[in-house]
């Protein structure tokens, strides 16, 4: 493919001009955080972090970012113990019953979220589960399975099903085969699972604004009422963390595939 | 063999039941509340082809998703295509700029842009600035606005299934049309753009479908004078508590994007479109 049809200057500058697009917000994001004004700008005559100290003094905000963090963590602990069991299994059933479970798994990824937000809602009513930390978690992990199904199907593909019966011959348990032979080489899979699993809850915002009110307040949720309310530069201070949070777990997944792959 | 099934059923079983009892059910009774509020049968949907504000909210959805997917497409080819030819440096550098995005919080890239296209926003100000314009640009609570973000938020979902489309053509296959005297342009006409085909119309539908029921940045980029099918599901339950109207909708919008995905299956593998990243 070398040199046959490599784009011209004018096609890789266009490429590039989309690739700016896609970085502006990121690049505008920082230098509001640390204006030195009380609202939405760049910094006029000098950089201030009062912003960030407004956000780190806020029970508001860290109230919200801790129901959030364990929201987020115990929803994809369950996300990814079930995922995971549920994708070796279809993995081991090898058949087309494993194939259309998994192919079932991937319909929460298409179902708008508003859609299936009014249901649950519904549901939780009648379970008296509305605002309550058992609801937000049960319904995250819920739409986090299909993401960990995602990545540890791909693992697997990559795994010789023999060596799991090797395992078995030799006298190993079935629970001891999957702890130490099969868990240990599709580890990479199971862990940018987890990510996944944890990012779409700590970014979850639709289902929350129905089945969340007064005793559940989310990090999405708090943010939503900012933009909506009170465009002040606090937000600001809290989307350029987030940002360097996605950067960081973005980093960590993409270290896991080279890993994975070399 | 046969205990050696069960356990492969019983290690499904826990996200099964999650899945069927906590995703399915819910979305089941969508589809029965929509023919039995307020009452038995199918009046709700008689509003498809009577209510005046459900048609301008499905032809609003249509224009601002056909629009979105078609300026999304162009450019995600455009990257996609220099992403595949470039050295191997600048094709990392250039994969951090798509998927550092894609990573973003939905509600962190939506404030983004309301900080850079609201009227005193940062576009505005630049723009008067330099002198190029006396009064601010309406760039936001617009369709312009709403179809910036969606573009914005569509743009790594487009690149990504076209870049992996583009890999997997033959290189030679172009060398020899080349070789064989047909120009750059030719060569790519004739043998590149119609061998990438299935992946444009695979990324486009996905595109199109993720586009349908989009919620967030609509409605924040939209301000309420937008309004997209997503919204107005949340409108009618949230403030009118018409459940019928809603869920009615609500399937509508299910239908649609089942069907659509039924199409997609037919052209590509979705496990690939899925599970290639």
């Amino acid at each position: 493919m070398e040199r046959m049809l490599q784009p011209g200057r004018s096609v890789r500058t266009l490429g590039w001009s989309v690739i700016c697009f896609l970085l502006l917000p990121v690049l505008v994001i920082f230098p509001i955080s640390v204006t030195d004004r009380r609202f939405l700008s760049m910094p006029q005559h000098g950089i201030s972090f009062e912003h960030y100290a407004n956000l780190f003094t806020s029970p508001d905000w860290l109230g919200s970012i801790g129901q959030s963090l364990v929201i987020g963590i115990v929803s994809s602990a369950i996300a990814v113990t079930a995922g995971t069991l549920c994708a070796i299994g279809c993995w081991r059933l090898s058949s087309r019953a494993g194939e259309i479970v998994r192919g079932l798994m991937l319909v929460p990824i298409v179902v708008p979220t508003i859609v299936y937000a009014i249901g649950i809602y519904r549901f939780w009513v009648d379970l008296r589960l509305l605002d309550t930390y058992t609801g937000v978690i049960l319904v995250h992990a819920v739409t986090g399975v299909p993401y960990v199904v995602i990545t540890v199907s791909t693992a697997l593909a990559g795994f010789d099903q023999r060596l799991e019966q090797a395992a078995r011959n030799l006298g190993a348990s079935m629970p001891q085969t999957l702890w130490r032979v099969v868990l240990p080489s599709i580890l990479p899979g199971v862990v940018s699972g987890a990510i996944f699993a944890f990012i779409q809850s700590w970014d979850e915002l639709v289902i929350v604004l129905f089945i969340a009110s007064r005793a559940i307040f989310t990090l999405p949720r708090r943010i939503w009422d900012g933009i909506n309310e009170h465009l002040d530069p606090t937000m600001a201070a809290v989307a350029a963390i987030l940002i360097l949070l996605s950067a960081l777990l973005l980093v960590v997944d993409l270290s896991i595939r080279r890993k994975r792959e070399g | 063999m046969i205990s050696d099934r069960r356990t492969s059923w019983l290690m499904i079983a826990p996200a099964l039941a999650l899945v069927t009892v906590l995703f399915f059910a819910p979305l089941l009774r969508v589809l029965v509340i929509s023919v039995t509020e307020p009452s038995f049968g199918l009046g709700n949907y008689a509003l498809l082809l009577t209510s005046a504000s459900i048609q301008r909210t499905l032809l609003t959805t249509l224009r601002i998703c056909v629009f979105t997917t078609a300026i999304t497409l162009v450019l995600a080819y455009l990257v996609a295509y220099v992403l595949t030819h470039a050295r191997p440096a600048a094709q990392r550098l250039m994969l951090l700029g798509v998927l550092l995005p894609l990573w973003m919080s939905v509600l962190v890239r939506a404030f983004a842009w309301v900080t850079l296209l609201r009227r005193e926003g940062l576009i505005n100000k630049a723009l008067e600035a330099l002198g190029l314009i006396d009064h601010p640009l309406s760039l936001m609570w617009n369709e312009t606005g709403v179809t910036i973000g969606m573009v914005h938020y569509m743009l790594p979902l487009g690149i990504l299934p076209l870049w992996s489309a583009m890999r997997a053509i033959d290189g030679r296959v172009v060398a020899a049309a080349r070789g064989l005297g047909a120009g750059p342009a030719q060569a790519f006409l004739r043998i590149f753009l119609p061998l990438s085909l299935p992946g444009v119309i695979g990324a486009g539908l996905l595109v199109f479908i993720f586009s349908l029921g989009f919620f967030i940045t609509p409605a924040i980029l939209g301000g309420g004078k937008i309004i997209m099918v997503a919204e107005y599901i949340d409108g009618q339950i949230q403030e009118t508590l018409r459940w019928g109207v809603g869920t009615m909708v609500a399937s509508t919008l299910i239908a649609t994007i089942f069907l659509l995905m039924v199409v997609l299956g037919r052209i590509v593998d979705l496990r690939t479109l899925f599970g290639a990243k």
